[in-house]
């Protein structure tokens, strides 16, 4: 239990997605200028994560991996189909990108008018796939995912929201030409991710 | 006035030279102008999280140049028979069959390296300059012109990525390639590696440098995004 709480701090704060790895840096650079846009936007990728990480890791553990078909048939215990991993990862993630927009559109009409055009536009959020690869390449466990796409997502979540408040504040300020927009941007990230370097080392 | 009566002998639909002005521009605009990172700012997740050292950030610019002009070339071969609700998936799968070649091939003949690069292969395909060079390009033009255009921004990426790597190399290391350039009497006499060059928020304050360099340079930049 302690190992979960452990990792669930970690993902969200010591190895934030975008401060320690910038996954997502496309999205989290164009939708941060205004801090309602940014909300909406990383519900949608803390909703999306959730949902597809656990299902690749099934995926993955059930199908792909050496040995993993042997249910089927003891003869297909040497069949190792890890390399099929990228194709039904993204598969995966547009397929549920889509299934998530339908339900929204159907059930919630004001979310879907919120949430707009970010909602497609997940499917290429590097965060999403990068979630997926992280948990294949550190062979996490079913539960260890779960908590893991959750840390990850209020990360990603946490971060976009607070350089969207940072900009905003910032169209106040002089900048030098050349610097305005996404220079400045930058720059910030920069700073804010000098700013998380300093949970690192935490431990519960 | 004889110029003028010459002219329109021409025939009207004279073929496109290989490497005509139009076909030329397509391909080194996006190294400078319409850089995919520093202007259209796509494709930065990748650009930051690889450029501690020189050698993996080529390598990486090697296979996203690879990627996108083969996807370029494959979707505009086919871009007419594609439905238009389900193009976003086509553009994936193809993307994602040509990223692991990619890394099959790496991980075949430079293990070392793709252990180094870990997810950030796999994440070209999610690599918005791949998808974002589909969407506007590669779905409304033709095969050849589509091609130049995934070479060009593969470059434009490659030029970002190796100028931060180099930097942050030399300076976080002082190193190039792996080759010491900062002579060890410069170390006897109290020079120090800046430790901050190899952790994450040196490559951004790299590219926000770049940008701005680059900016006030051609000031016809300022604002763009």
């Amino acid at each position: 239990m302690e190992h979960l709480l452990n990792m669930f701090v970690k993902s969200i704060f010591v190895e934030n997605v975008i401060f320690a790895f910038f996954l997502g840096m496309c999205s989290y650079l164009a939708i941060s200028k205004k801090v309602k846009t940014a909300t909406g936007l990383g519900i949608a990728v803390v909703f999306v994560m959730v949902m597809t990480t656990p299902i690749n890791y099934l995926i993955l553990n059930y199908m792909l991996r050496e040995g993993a078909l042997a249910w089927i048939h003891p003869s297909l215990a040497s069949v190792d189909l890890t390399f099929l991993a990228f194709i039904l990862f993204i598969s995966t993630i547009a397929g549920a990108v889509q299934m998530v927009e339908m339900v929204v559109e159907k059930f919630s009409p004001s979310l879907y008018n919120a949430l707009g055009i970010f909602l497609p536009l997940i499917t290429v959020n590097c965060a999403i796939l990068g979630t997926s690869l992280f948990m294949q390449e550190r062979e996490y466990g079913f539960l260890e995912t779960g908590v893991f796409s959750v840390g990850s997502g209020i990360g990603f979540f946490l971060a976009i929201v607070l350089l969207a408040a940072i900009r905003e504040r910032l169209k106040y300020s002089k900048i030098p030409d050349g610097l305005q927009g996404l220079g400045i941007a930058m720059i910030v990230t920069g700073l804010m991710a000098l700013a998380f370097l300093s949970f690192s080392g935490i431990q519960l | 006035m004889s110029t003028a009566t010459v002219a329109p002998v021409k025939p009207k639909e004279k073929k496109e030279g290989l490497l005509s002005k139009k076909n030329r521009r397509t391909l080194f605009d996006p190294l400078d102008d319409n850089n995919p990172i520093t202007v259209q700012v796509l494709g930065v997740c990748s650009a930051l999280a690889v450029t501690i050292q020189v050698k993996p950030a080529i390598i990486m610019a090697l296979g996203l140049t690879l990627v996108s002009a083969f996807s370029s070339l494959i979707i505009a071969l086919i871009r007419d028979s594609i439905p238009g609700r389900i193009r976003m998936i086509v553009q994936l799968i193809i993307v994602a069959l040509l990223v692991t070649l990619v890394d099959q091939v790496l991980k075949a003949f430079m293990y070392d390296v793709s252990k180094q690069l870990s997810v950030f292969v796999g994440l070209i395909i999610t690599n918005c300059i791949v998808m974002g060079r589909l969407e506007a390009f590669a779905m409304a033009q033709k095969p050849w012109p589509s091609f130049l255009d995934g070479i060009g921004n593969g470059l434009g990426y490659g030029i970002i990525l190796i100028t931060v790597a180099v930097v942050r190399e030399f300076w976080g290391a002082g190193k190039i390639l792996g080759f010491q350039i900062v002579p060890q009497w410069a170390y006897d006499h109290g020079y120090v590696n800046n430790g901050l060059m190899a952790l994450p928020p040196a490559a951004l304050f790299t590219i926000g440098m770049y940008i701005w360099w680059q900016r006030s340079r051609k000031p016809k930049l300022v604002n763009v995004s």
